[in-house]
């Protein structure tokens, strides 16, 4: 079942889900706090959750507010970026591009996509920490080939 | 603080006592962990505003501080000015978004920090400087 979970998590990395900075956060787990990367996975998710909520909001108000929206996804990149969300986080950078010249259905299109790969990234990170648990305590962090 | 060579963290005598001023809770809690990873330990600011509170009224000292640039409240630029205006001596090291540009980056550390490092933050980027810290 180990090679199970390795095999997951490589596919996250191949498939550009995660980068880097995931393996850093698995690193930084411990004896004191083994389960460190899926509770920060949970509040990432709750977090980007009510970003998602607040920029549809602002999105079907129809007068387009790009420095409110901007801000949203400034927030929302940052933590993608702290997590290692690396389609989510290219989704954001995008979305930032087209507030800043003011494209609204550039924004619209981004987003859509952005919700895509945020919630296929929740799913496939589910999967993994489920497995990860049935497997028990796991070798240590390794980086991805 | 022990002095000891370049690496050695682990050994570190007196625990770095290091400030996070950052308003997203994710962060707060990762850079809290790297800094317990690295012996150190730590207490956190949601913004500039409480950063500067936590200075006028507790005394504290810091031999760190990592401060965030966008906050509400008070910013990075700000917080950095004003604890300097305070004779606030402690390290203060700009954590800034890749996205922000030259202009920015100089802005912030003009306002007094030691160092400035883009997010995210990693073990690897910070341990440089707590040596430097160490040797100081």
């Amino acid at each position: 079942m180990q090679r199970q979970v390795a095999l997951i998590k490589q596919s996250l990395f191949d498939q550009g889900y995660l980068d880097e900075q995931f393996v850093e956060l698995e690193e930084l787990q411990d004896d004191a706090n083994p389960n460190f990367v899926e509770e920060v996975a949970t509040l990432y998710f709750k977090d980007s959750a009510r970003l998602i909520s607040n920029i549809e909001q602002a999105l079907e108000r129809g007068s387009f507010d790009f420095n409110r929206l901007d801000n949203y996804m400034h927030q929302f990149k940052g933590s993608s970026t702290s997590i290692g969300a690396s389609k989510v986080k290219t989704e954001c950078t995008m979305f930032r591009e087209y507030c800043r010249v003011g494209n609204a259905e550039g924004c619209l299109r981004t987003f859509k996509q952005l919700k895509k790969e945020h919630a296929t990234l929740r799913k496939k990170l589910e999967q993994y920490f489920q497995l990860a648990r049935q497997a028990g305590p796991k070798e240590t962090a390794r980086r991805p080939k | 603080m022990a002095t000891k060579s370049m690496g050695d963290i682990e050994k570190i005598k007196k625990k770095l006592n290091v400030l996070i001023v950052d308003d997203d809770p994710l962060n707060l809690i990762i850079h809290e962990k790297i800094i317990k990873a690295i012996g150190g330990i730590s207490q956190t600011a949601n913004n500039g505003e409480e950063a500067v509170i936590i200075h006028r009224d507790g005394g504290s000292s810091f031999d760190l501080i990592l401060m965030d640039k966008e906050m509400p409240e008070r910013d990075g630029v700000s917080t950095t000015k004003k604890l300097r205006e305070m004779e606030v001596k402690s390290m203060i090291v700009g954590v800034t978004s890749l996205a922000d540009n030259e202009e920015e980056r100089r802005a912030f550390m003009e306002a007094g920090l030691n160092h400035c490092l883009a997010k995210p933050l990693t073990k690897d980027k910070i341990i440089p400087l707590i040596n430097q810290l160490m040797d100081a």
